[in-house]
């Protein structure tokens, strides 16, 4: 099998960085424009030796502004366009976020979480960054976050992400941590024509046509088709809030108009994109509630309460973002109290915290080191004590 | 005979004539400088299909609205990665820039140097009206020393940049600086640009009569453009750290011209892998 | 004076000097007066009427109706795109 090929079929053990990396040349990545970061650095390494063998493009940029800047500029020019970051780059991308956001380019950025706030411990765990990649840029709007707890994961939630961007015209994050960049895991990469791609919408109207509104979405998913730099649309593709036409229009009712789509676009189709794993839960009177490398550690501790016969059960977030706050309500009406473990002092447990009135019992720590099973398991002993 | 009325321009094939008139104060050099690059678009043999305009925040930067040719009206500063991006992606794409002085060299100053450092094939054209015009008129990178603005009532106390000197040093293939006056030798020099392989860059003084004359006595638009047209002297040869504008001294004249235009390999990320004979 | 008159191009006979026709669109003009201060043969001047936004848009001077050399400077310096000029060919002024 020589590196030139695009999918490397067969069963392999993958770090988690190489894991992504792998994950984008098997999506069909395109561009990839990036800065080093521990511990994020793996992915761009193994992506600047497989993309150009295959004559895709991989630019090392000057700092991760230009990295997101450049994903939005090469996503509106046609490519599949990733990203790969920690914390501190990823804050350096939030304003260019929003341009994507605004301009609704498909693109992808894996953060690869360590130890936080600010340059934290670079070289360790931390899964601070959860509520930074739903609300870190400024403004209203949606996004899409997975959450892999393995390296296998991390290959699948990357062909994911892709194929939910352009599905859905926005950005996609894959919330993976160092635990997952950094172990080394069996990972099968399936057959090339195995691997599913979701096509971005294209419009009916041809270049040229001066009826084509750029930005008007005719279609129940609040989707418009895109057209890409050089097609002969000559479209304006504006940062600032704009209409059906792409033109400014920095005025109350279309901005309303234009920022109601765009948030709608995503939370009137939640549905057709939430995704989680449950494991337990269907008699449990307890629920764990975990997600990314955590939620290995919260399985061994779910396994072992059971053995001891306290009926808990685990929801695995998938997709972190949207939040599957109809599944809360809905467990909140079986269970007597949620326990969340996450290696930060409390982020996705307040999303929790608005869906039910049950007690939430976090079990939290800054980061650094993995989440052992047994805080866990004992927070669950002590739920089901007092319950 | 007597001036005749019409309803159209025949520069109006390279705009969106629906959002005429634009939003530039009476006097802006940001009209002519566009009137220049619209002309150079028309004439240089590229179909507009394959022209790019990419732009950041301010004045300036609302140029690529205006064209009649694929337009990004990006973030503050970050005009040229994005540039980079469609360049890289779409390699027979006419990628321009078309921002300000503060836009590209204040906020956006760390992706010039390396977009000019990698020569990425773009043009780069730079309206320079000495002051962050669209925000109220602010000191700025290259506001000369002791003039006034917002946020240095008393006198800049900073150095301008050199911008010529700047692009030349980083690696720009072809540098040159004209003004808004000095539209003829302006849009050959686009056209020029626009033939090169490889990162130009263009530095348009432009009169700001609003955000920069009114704070620094000069009476209008026409008075600040008569000022190019007394202190302006052209010279393609000049020596380069010569270049700096001070307008407190009235023995140093604003020096033009195409100073710098050579030829070197532009960016190809896929450079190393044809050496391999892949 | 004969040393002067002799100092002329010798194809000036050949040679005339363009004419132009002055076209414009007074809704664009913001009243700038570029193209008026920089005409080289000062054919504009500021008319006393105004357009629907108060400016004084530009129109041919009196007596200077047919001195426009269509240099098309005001046409390239216009921020505007509000004025530009046509060259009158040959065939128009036989008529």
């Amino acid at each position: 099998m020589s590196a030139e090929e695009r999918v490397l079929t067969g069963s392999h053990f993958l770090l988690g960085d190489h894991a992504c990396a792998e994950g984008a040349m098997a999506a069909g990545c395109d561009f990839f424009a990036g800065y080093p970061i521990t511990p994020s650095t793996e992915t761009p390494e193994r992506l600047s030796r497989r993309m150009p063998a295959v004559g895709a493009i991989f630019v090392q940029m000057e700092d991760e502004l230009a990295s997101m800047s450049a994903l939005v500029g090469a996503s509106l020019a046609g490519a599949r366009a990733m990203s790969a970051t920690s914390g501190p780059g990823f804050a350096l991308m939030l304003e260019n976020i929003g341009m994507a956001v605004m301009m609704e380019a498909p693109c992808v950025v894996v953060n690869i979480q360590r130890g936080a706030p600010s340059t934290g411990l670079p070289t360790l765990v931390g899964q601070g960054d959860m509520m930074q990649c739903r609300w870190g840029s400024h403004g209203d709007y949606e996004i899409v976050a997975y959450s892999p707890s393995s390296p296998q994961e991390a290959f699948d939630h990357v062909i994911k992400a892709f194929n939910t961007a352009d599905r859905w015209r926005i950005p996609v994050f894959v919330m993976a941590d160092e635990l997952i960049g950094h172990m080394t895991e069996r990972v099968v990469i399936p057959p090339a024509d195995q691997i599913p791609r979701v096509e971005r919408k294209r419009p009916r109207h041809k270049p040229g046509d001066e009826s084509f509104l750029p930005f008007l979405a005719e279609d129940e998913d609040l989707v418009p088709p895109i057209v890409h730099a050089g097609e002969g649309y000559r479209v304006n593709y504006d940062s600032l809030t704009h209409d059906e036409k792409g033109y400014p229009a920095t005025f109350a009712d279309p901005h309303d108009r234009l920022v109601r789509r765009l948030v709608n676009k995503i939370r009137l189709h939640v549905d057709q994109i939430i995704e989680y794993e449950e494991i337990f839960l269907d008699d449990a009177e307890l629920a764990v509630i975990a997600y990314g490398s955590t939620a290995r550690s919260a399985r061994r501790a779910v396994n072992e309460a059971r053995k001891e016969g306290i009926r808990v059960g685990l929801l695995r977030l998938i997709t972190v973002w949207p939040f599957p706050g109809d599944k809360v309500r809905e467990l909140s009406k079986q269970v007597k109290a949620f326990v969340m473990p996450e290696l930060n002092l409390g982020q996705i447990s307040r999303e929790v915290e608005r869906f039910t009135s049950l007690p939430v019992i976090g079990v939290n720590h800054a980061g650094g080191v993995m989440m052992a099973p047994y805080p866990i398991l004992d927070a669950i002993k002590e739920v089901n004590k007092n319950a | 005979m007597r001036e005749t009325v019409v309803e159209s321009h025949p520069i109006d094939a390279v705009f969106r004539t629906d959002r005429l008139p634009h939003i530039f104060c009476p006097g802006c050099g940001i009209g002519p400088a566009t009137h220049a690059y619209g002309q150079a678009i028309l004439e240089s043999g590229i179909p507009k299909d394959q022209h790019a305009c990419v732009s950041g925040i301010g004045c300036t930067a609302r140029v690529p609205g205006y064209m009649d040719v694929d337009s990004y009206h990006t973030t503050h500063g970050r005009s040229i990665p994005f540039a980079m991006a469609i360049a890289v992606v779409k390699p027979e794409m006419e990628v321009t820039v078309f921002s300000g002085d503060g836009d590209l060299f204040g906020i956006g100053g760390n992706h010039f140097i390396h977009a000019a450092r990698r020569n990425v094939d773009i043009n780069v054209i730079c309206i320079n009206n000495f002051n962050y015009g669209m925000t109220g008129g602010q000191v700025g990178p290259t506001t000369p020393l002791g003039a006034r603005a917002t946020t240095a009532p008393y006198g800049n106390t900073e150095p301008p940049f050199n911008l010529p000197y700047l692009a030349a040093a980083t690696g720009a293939v072809f540098v040159a600086r004209w003004t808004a006056l000095h539209v003829r030798q302006l849009k050959e020099a686009i056209l020029r640009a626009m033939q090169k392989k490889g990162f130009t860059f263009i530095e348009v003084l432009s009169p700001c009569p609003v955000g920069f004359g009114s704070p620094n006595d000069i009476g209008d638009a026409i008075e600040e453009v008569w000022l190019y047209r007394e202190r302006c002297v052209v010279d393609h040869n000049a020596y380069l750290p010569d270049l700096e504008i001070d307008l407190r001294r009235k023995d140093k004249p604003f020096v033009m011209g195409n100073f710098v235009d050579i030829e070197k390999a532009p960016f190809d990320p896929l450079a190393m892998m044809k050496n391999k004979g892949e | 004076m004969a040393a002067v008159l002799s100092r002329q191009p010798l194809d000036k006979a050949t040679i005339s000097i363009p004419r132009g026709r002055i076209y414009i669109i007074p809704e664009r003009c913001k009243g700038c007066r570029f193209c008026i201060d920089f005409c080289p043969r000062d054919v504009l001047v500021e008319t006393s009427e105004m357009n629907a936004k108060g400016y004084h848009y530009p129109i041919v001077a009196e007596g200077k109706e047919d001195e426009c050399i269509a240099c098309q400077f005001c046409s390239i310096l216009c921020p505007e795109f509000a004025i530009y000029t046509e060259e009158i060919v040959e065939e128009e002024t036989a008529k």
